[in-house]
């Protein structure tokens, strides 16, 4: 799905990520922590097109990214779900619509309409709230639209950055236990978060493996967490 | 342009929505749209009436000439018939006539006064030459001229039609240039009101791209906008600039003056409608341009 092979990024400076390599299993479940500034959030962007490495090859979905157009680029992320933690919406239209975007982006509007929507609302218990416009959301209906929003598409892959980062303890199990829904429907998914207990009382649930950048570099964390 | 209107009609309601409305600078784009359409009329009437007058002058002056026959009384009717044969048998004189006293003192009354009595003066007498559209040679008739009738002096009026026809043709180049530059302009503000407006909805961008929009989609939500507001405001503008245009005043002959002859005239009333359809076109290659650019820069 996504394959990493001794990808290196640095911005202007110093090197932030070096000899990252990486396979993202299709139906596997990762975490990936490590101290803030370590370069998770920048990880996440090499894994959906939006950066390029500045050395080594990123492959999504078996082709090189530097080889993508932009159109490449947008019909890529059709295929991968994006949950971030400063979540944007546009904010003049409702929740519902919000959610509805990349059906309709991709040209499926029509199926807008349809009760996969109001299931997927019901899913993330924002039923009541579809017709609420974005900065009225608390910081967990955003959370949750905004994973809405990376799913409708039925992605192969989900990508969630802190997606736990502005909520309180129940609504980080509340997300968690999406996620592993997710997981268990087949998608491949990968949290970024720097929050450990919330790694613990997921492993439970899950057989997810813990990526840990450390001194620039990704370590496989192991039965310490 | 038909596959700018077909564009145009693809996107369906939902590209538009997806950026926000914006009230003022919505109104600004379709009153700058409005104001260069309406000086696009007037420029336009403008070149079309000195395109006409050009063409009318050169051509009516062109082919008539004078001869003035300034000869001893005696000899002055001699001279007459004998310029007259000349002209008989030049190339490219239509018609040649002899002014009647009458007439020559019809044309000195508004000088003169209808008292003067025509026979007390050694008036010149005076020959219309009508030419044919291809014209006469007029150094030699000339020649001729000053061969067979010392008396005579012809005028073919082509030392004060140069500069008037010349006047009229640059007025028209300078109203064909008025026109591009307002089509220059138009673009130039559609490009700021965009570039402003795709500034303004960075966010919304960064949204669409995350959730899989293509450049084409994101492009389009603002093309589609800039070039209705262009149309709309090119199209009310050029209405009003059509009714100023209409209640002008008028009258006189037209030759006779440039001021009351400026407006449009029979089919040229069809050529201001261009103007919106245009706009809409400057204006669809203004915000593609301004978005592509800036989407370029995003990743």
């Amino acid at each position: 799905m996504i394959e990493l092979e001794n990808v290196a990024y640095s911005y202007g400076g110093g090197e932030l990520l070096s000899d990252i390599s990486l396979k993202l299993a299709p139906g596997s479940f990762h975490f990936l922590t490590g101290p803030s500034g370590s370069g998770k959030t920048t990880l996440m962007k090499l894994c959906y097109g939006a950066l390029l490495p500045t050395a080594g090859h990123v492959r999504l979905f078996e082709r090189d990214v530097r080889t993508l157009t932009r159109d490449d680029v947008a019909l890529l992320r059709r295929r991968v779900g994006v949950v971030h933690q400063d979540c944007q919406f546009l904010d003049h239209l409702p929740v519902a619509e919000n959610i509805a975007l990349p059906l309709h982006v991709s040209g499926r509007s029509a199926e807008a309409q349809g009760e996969d929507l109001s299931d997927l609302m019901h899913w993330v218990g924002l039923t009541e709230r579809a017709t609420a416009t974005p900065p009225e959301l608390s910081g967990g209906e955003r959370q949750r639209a905004a994973l809405a929003r990376a799913v409708i598409m039925s992605p192969d892959v989900v990508l969630a950055d802190e997606p736990t980062g502005n909520v309180d303890w129940d609504m980080s199990q509340r997300l968690l236990r999406l996620l592993i829904e997710l997981n268990r429907m087949g998608k491949t998914v990968l949290v970024a978060t720097h929050d450990l207990s919330l790694i613990r009382a997921t492993k439970s649930h899950v057989q997810a493996r813990v990526l840990r950048i450390a001194n620039r570099r990704i370590q496989l964390a192991g039965a310490d967490l | 342009m038909q596959f700018i209107f077909k564009r145009l009609m693809h996107s369906d309601a939902q590209a538009d929505r997806v950026v926000p409305p914006s009230g003022f600078t919505a109104q600004l784009t379709l009153f700058a749209a409005g104001s260069m359409a309406f000086l696009a009329v007037f420029a336009l009437a403008l070149s079309l009436a000195a395109g006409r007058l050009a063409t009318q002058w050169g051509e009516e002056l062109a082919r008539s000439a004078t001869i003035r026959i300034a000869a001893p009384d005696e000899q002055q009717q001699a001279q007459t018939n004998a310029a007259l044969r000349i002209l008989e048998t030049t190339k490219g004189v239509a018609q040649a006539r002899a002014l009647s006293d009458e007439e020559q003192a019809a044309l000195l009354a508004p000088w003169f006064g209808s008292e003067l009595q025509l026979d007390a003066l050694p008036v010149p007498r005076l020959i219309e030459v009508i030419e044919t559209s291809d014209g006469m040679d007029a150094a030699g008739l000339r020649l001729r001229l000053a061969a067979e009738v010392p008396g005579a002096v012809l005028d073919d009026h082509s030392r004060w039609r140069g500069p008037l026809v010349q006047a009229a043709s640059r007025l028209r180049l300078l109203g064909w240039a008025s026109i591009i530059l307002i089509a220059a302009v138009t673009a130039a503000m559609v490009t700021l009101a965009a570039n402003a407006a795709l500034a303004a909805n960075a966010q919304v961008i960064a949204v669409l791209r995350l959730v899989g929009a293509t450049d084409d989609y994101i492009a389009h939500a603002f093309i589609r906008r800039f070039t209705l507001r262009a149309l709309i405001g090119a199209a009310a503008g050029m209405v009003l600039g059509m009714i100023a245009v209409l209640f002008m005043p008028r009258g006189g002959d037209e030759t006779a003056s440039f001021l009351t002859g400026l407006g449009f005239q029979g089919v040229h009333w069809l050529v201001p409608l261009l103007i919106p359809p245009l706009a809409a076109a400057v204006a669809f290659a203004a915000t593609r341009l301004a978005a592509r650019r800036t989407l370029e820069g995003l990743s």
